[in-house]
């Protein structure tokens, strides 16, 4: 953990706008003889959103558990808000989770648990917020999503959109300053999808949320990157193409190998001419 | 063939080592908090409740079996009305804990290893600690705590209900008077038979729940898993109850005889 004037300095660069709240240095995992990243370096600064495309099976949603802590890497530093978190144990980690939310890849809902109790888990149980506040921001951040007539329903009763939009719920609750989507709109139909993808865009403009997005749909990766939202005079929020300003706030790195590929904008992609970047793009 | 020995040695014993160390966290966290009560409460239901009828069937069967060959054998040396000393002994220090823990293990010992099996195939465990809840706390605790004080319950109730199987065999197969039966079953008793009857079953409570927690947690290989930690489960805790009631018994015997 970092102590006292080392904390206040932490503090302090994580408050300022362009600081790093994610960050990888040659990170490195392997399960037994199968090297799943062999190497992997990057940043995400605050505010801005990074897309990590890849081939399933490339390490993607070993990166996420990684910055969760749910699993250790090998070697390399990371860093999640000012902590390091390879070097954390899992009672230190908990402090570090609190800013967290992962939407996992099928959803991971608990299925014995209603809709609003698996948004408001954390808040239930794990902190000493009153009940009505919960039901409150509970009834707020489903209405956010638009699925305020499921709250009672079990997951078991939704449909696959439904699920991940909750998981999302469920992980934006607690007011998490870094959300990490892994494939949160593989499987679904384009118009659902779409939905799945306004929501990453509205909680990433409007509530000021520093975003990995992990996807293998470049469709949905290239919406994200070049749509922006915001909220007009009459209070209704608005989709519409990003400034260039705001479209270079969206990285895309791309992983092959345990390595990363390729690293830049929506735009430096679409213009590559790499063989194996052509084939994903097509 | 000496490698592959050398093999699964290795793996038992890192199998038992993880066991352990699930063992004496789960222990830890009794007793500091958090507790999450509400979710003792519910074990305590579905552990303890849940579990009547199998265990009020298999005892009334139980003792009814029992009398009937006890009957038999006892015809040979003509003590017929002594038949009730032989069914409440048998059932308070053997029959009532081991068949209530076999019975516990294939309805609750499965239950849990499906159930925690699954959570953690389907990403459930991973997300309980992404939200800042430690798994053994949370799910591991609750199930371990009804577990060890349920399961004495549970058999003192199939005690009861078999030495009544017992009875009704008794007065209406053998004949044998209803106040010669019961007369003979508290002749049967003596306080270290209760004791021994009584303590075995917190030892197998204990067993079958971490077995099947422990199993459940370190469950691999998607559905198909869930269904082999199910059977490891069931056979693992079967096989710990039977073993431990062997070394229990000794141990009580030399400690209280
Ligand atoms: N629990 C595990 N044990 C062993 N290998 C694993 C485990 N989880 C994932 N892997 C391996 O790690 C690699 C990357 O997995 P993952 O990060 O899920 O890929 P992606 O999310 O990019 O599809 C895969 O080759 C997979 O086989
Ligand atoms: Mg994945």
């Amino acid at each position: 953990m970092v102590q006292g004037a080392d904390a206040q300095t932490a503090k302090q660069i994580l408050s300022e706008t362009g600081a790093p709240v994610v960050m990888f240095d040659h990170v490195r995992l392997a399960f037994d003889e199968n090297v799943v990243l062999a190497d992997l370096s990057f940043t995400l600064i605050k505010g801005h959103t990074k897309i990590i495309l890849g081939a399933s099976g490339s390490g993607k949603s070993t990166a996420l558990k990684i910055i969760t802590g749910l699993w250790k890497a090998d070697s390399g530093v990371v860093w999640v808000n000012g902590e390091r978190v390879d070097q954390l144990t899992e009672r230190e980690m908990m402090s570090v989770r609190a800013d967290l939310g992962l939407i996992f890849q099928e959803g991971a809902l608990f299925d014995s648990l209603t809709v609003r109790e698996n948004v408001g888990y954390k808040l239930y149980e794990e902190t000493d917020m009153a009940l009505d506040a919960v039901d409150k921001r509970v009834e707020e951040v489903l209405g956010f999503i638009g699925l305020i007539e499921y709250i009672e329903k079990m997951p078991s009763e939704l449909s696959g959109g439904q699920r991940r939009r909750v998981a999302i719920a469920r992980a934006m609750a607690f007011k998490p300053s870094i959300l990490l989507y892994d494939e949160a709109t593989t499987g679904l139909d384009p118009i659902t999808a779409t939905t799945v993808d306004d929501e990453i865009i509205k909680l990433r403009d409007l509530e000021g949320v520093s975003s990995i997005v992990v996807t293998h749909q470049l469709r949905d990766a290239f919406y994200i990157a070049t749509h922006m939202a915001e909220r007009g005079a009459d209070g209704k929020v608005r989709i519409m193409a990003a400034s260039a300003d705001k479209a270079e706030e969206a990285e895309f790195i791309m992983l092959k190998d345990g390595l990363i590929c390729f690293e830049g904008t929506a735009e430096q992609l679409r213009r590559s001419t790499d063989p194996y970047l052509k084939t994903f793009l097509s | 063939m000496l490698q592959a020995i050398d093999r699964w040695l290795k793996q038992a014993a890192l199998e038992v080592q993880e066991y352990v160390r699930l063992t004496l966290a789960a222990v830890g966290c009794v007793f500091t908090p958090p507790v999450y009560a509400h979710d003792v409460v519910e074990q305590f239901d579905v552990i303890g409740v849940g579990s009547l009828t199998v265990v009020l069937l298999s005892g009334v069967f139980t003792g009814a079996a029992l009398a009937m060959q006890g009957g038999l054998t006892l015809d040979q040396f003509g003590a017929r009305p002594v038949v009730g000393r032989l069914v409440s002994a048998s059932m308070i220090k053997e029959l009532g804990p081991v068949l209530t823990a076999l019975m516990l293990t294939g309805r609750i010992g499965s239950g849990i290893a499906a159930e925690l099996g699954s959570m953690v195939v389907t990403d459930q465990i991973n997300a309980l600690r992404a939200l800042g809840t430690d798994p053994v706390r949370k799910l591991v605790v609750p199930r371990v705590l009804a577990g060890f004080f349920m399961t004495p319950i549970l058999t003192i109730v199939a005690d009861f209900i078999g030495i009544f199987g017992g009875w009704v065999v008794a007065r209406f197969t053998l004949q044998v008077n209803s106040g010669v039966y019961w007369l003979s079953v508290t002749e049967g008793l003596y306080m270290h038979d209760a004791w021994m009857g009584l303590i075995k079953p917190f030892v197998f409570g204990f067993l079958i729940v971490t077995i099947a927690c422990h199993v459940g947690l370190r469950t691999t290989g998607g559905t198909a898993g869930v269904g082999k930690s199910t059977t490891v489960a069931v056979v693992a805790g079967s096989v710990a109850v039977i073993a431990a009631d062997f070394f229990v018994t000794q141990l009580l015997v030399s400690l209280l005889f």
